[in-house]
């Protein structure tokens, strides 16, 4: 599979993750987020940052409790829970934000 | 995501479904990358002379397996099994009972190592190996997710799962491997677990826990890493630190094991207590995970090692550990080893050491779902059937509210979740949700009759699983909770005992 971003070809997985995360872009989210029919309003890229953010320092996507604790600090504490998480991205946070903010997908029992 | 699959209706009696002839031919997982494979021992990619390859490896595990051969030989088409699958029952589909996926293999089975699937393969079903066989056999074992429901009502005992588990194997051999278990496995051997969780990332989670729990409790609950002369070393699954409601368990096993003043620690270099290679049939990946955990209890000196909720893992302990990685006779023999999680929170609470308030869980109208591998593949606690009694006496014990699901969908005859044997996958969605109806049938009976508000589950893919497909069926995905976080919420920290 691939994605056409500003004329250029990025390659994802048959699931639609990134296969090179030096590809990843603003655009390039955006086009992630198009395929997933979800709008990117700036609490989603308060996630996504997050996201990136932290897998640059551990190599791994957070938690959902150490996201959902980061989520509360940055947008208040009602915001803090999965349940918002869900409302911005339907389909599960750590899967569908992981895919926009370009990272591997989580595996395992989750 | 729901508008696309099609959510079986509940049935108002459990009749047996109309069959629909290849009404899920079209299910596969993702096949496993080449670093997949290798990473697990397998060839890259299909093999060249795949056709007499994998009719070698099936001889092998005929010749090494008795029971595997039993199995092949035994079925005399009685139809017992044919309405038991989760999987026939929700998608319909003949070749998901278990006597025809069965066949899928001892066609084969019969062609090349039967006198007369040799010389009459058309008078005895048998089959050669084609591109064809070969497709059906990859979508079809992994369509069952070896929950051993069948086998309790076969009257020769015929275990699919071993059968399916037969089946990857030779997929696997012959370099068509499934991607969901594969990397896994293959990560477990790198890093120490399913998730690919680095020990700093494993140790900021678990700073954040300690943080959390006494901004919640306002006691300094411990969540110990890597903790050299610990009494105990906790195997748990790995989603215990990464999802929910698994975290919530895991917060549950810390307050235990606090309030009952025992000391314990993670391992970060065994961090999981999953081994996707069972649902693979793979012995040597098997061992070479399990390892991990027999060095990790030396390297830290524990007396004792207790697993976590996690279903299959617990077969895995219980039924192999000791030939896999045993002996333990550097544990404390006062204990069994392994020991489950909720063995040692029932003799706590047995001996009164730990102080619970069941009206914590007031709001909780709780039914317990048997993961399939501690029902039918385990047991806890030294007396019959105590893997069924021991995690209810604990519910008991922590809550006022608990009704149990209709007798024919629990203890041994439970119902699998739908996504156990490697198929919480997001490829397998549909066969997934199809999978869960007998469970969720049986759910909503307790739901109207008891406003049953909570599902309990002891095992991480029943957790994940159910998370996932309880909104299909117009459940609330937060339904589905911990054993331990009932255990968690009832405890009473800091008082005396």
């Amino acid at each position: 599979m691939a994605l056409e971003v500003g004329g250029k070809t990025i390659e994802t997985d048959e699931e639609g993750y990134l296969v090179n995360r030096d590809d990843w872009s603003q655009q390039v989210a955006e086009a992630i987020a198009v395929a997933e029919n979800l709008d990117m309003t700036e609490n989603h890229w308060e996630v996504v940052n997050f996201l990136r953010e932290y897998y640059e320092e551990y190599q791994i996507a957070p938690a959902v409790r150490v996201l959902t604790k980061a989520i509360g600090k940055k947008l208040g504490k009602d915001k803090g829970n999965s349940k918002y998480l869900y409302e911005l991205f339907p389909y599960g946070p750590a899967k569908q934000a992981c895919k926009i903010a370009g990272l591997p997908k989580p595996t395992g029992c989750v | 995501m729901a508008e696309e699959i099609h959510v079986p209706a509940f049935r108002e009696y459990p009749i047996i479904p109309a069959i629909v002839e290849g009404s899920m031919a079209h299910s596969k997982p993702y096949v496993a990358k080449p670093d997949h494979q290798q990473s697990v021992g397998y060839p890259g990619q299909l093999v060249d002379d795949w056709q007499n390859a994998a009719v070698k490896k099936l001889g092998e595990l005929v010749s090494q397996s008795r029971a595997l051969q039993v199995f092949l030989d035994s079925c005399v088409k009685c139809g017992a099994c044919t309405d038991k699958c989760h999987y026939y029952l929700g998608t319909q589909d003949p070749l998901n009972m278990p006597v025809a996926r069965q066949d899928l293999l001892r066609a084969v089975y019969r062609r090349y190592y039967t006198f007369a699937g040799k010389y009459f393969p058309k008078l005895v079903g048998a089959k050669d190996f084609t591109e064809e066989v070969r497709d059906q056999w990859y979508s079809y074992f992994h369509q069952c997710s070896q929950c051993r429901r069948c086998s309790v009502f076969c009257p020769y005992g015929i275990d699919t799962a071993e059968i399916s588990m037969a089946g990857r194997d030779v997929l696997d051999a012959i370099g068509v491997g499934q991607k969901y278990s594969n990397e896994i496995i293959g990560k477990v051997h790198k890093v120490g677990n399913n998730l690919g969780l680095p020990e700093p990332a494993l140790a900021d989670t678990l700073e954040g826990l300690e943080e959390d729990i006494e901004d919640d409790t306002g006691v300094p609950v411990k969540v110990p890493l890597d903790v050299e002369g610990a009494e105990i070393l906790l195997i748990t699954p790995s989603a215990d630190f990464f999802a929910e409601p698994h975290i919530d368990g895991l917060i549950g096993y810390a307050k235990v094991f606090h309030q009952a003043g025992i000391s314990w620690t993670l391992s970060s270099f065994a961090s999981e207590a999953a081994n996707f290679s069972m649902f693979i049939g793979s012995h040597d990946n098997l061992k070479k995970v399990a390892m991990r955990i027999r060095q990790a209890a030396l390297d830290l000196g524990v007396k004792r090692i207790v697993v976590g909720e996690c279903g299959h893992a617990w077969r895995v302990a219980y039924s192999f550990w000791n030939t896999l990685i045993g002996p333990f006779d550097f544990l404390d023999p006062k204990y069994p080893a392994p020991q489950h999680i909720c063995e040692v929170t029932y003799d706590l609470i047995q001996r009164g050491a730990l102080k619970l308030d069941k009206e914590a869980n007031d709001h909780r109208r709780i039914t317990f779902h048997d993961s399939c591998n501690v029902a039918r593949a385990s047991r806890m606690g030294n007396i019959p059937g105590g893997q069924f009694i021991i995690p209810r006496e604990i519910i008991k014990a922590c809550a006022n509210h608990f009704f149990d699901m209709a007798p024919e969908t629990i203890h041994q005859n439970t119902f699998c979740c739908g996504g156990g044997g490697g198929l919480l996958t997001d490829d397998l969605m549909e066969l997934r949700v199809k999978g869960a109806l007998p469970r969720m049938e049986a759910l909503a009976k307790v739901v109207n009759e008891y406003d049953v508000n909570t599902l309990v589950a002891i095992c991480a893919i029943c957790k994940t699983q159910f998370a996932k497909v309880l909104p299909y069926y117009k459940f609330q995905m937060d339904m589905i909770t911990s054993l331990h976080q009932v255990v968690g919420d009832a405890i009473q920290l800091g008082t005396s005992h």
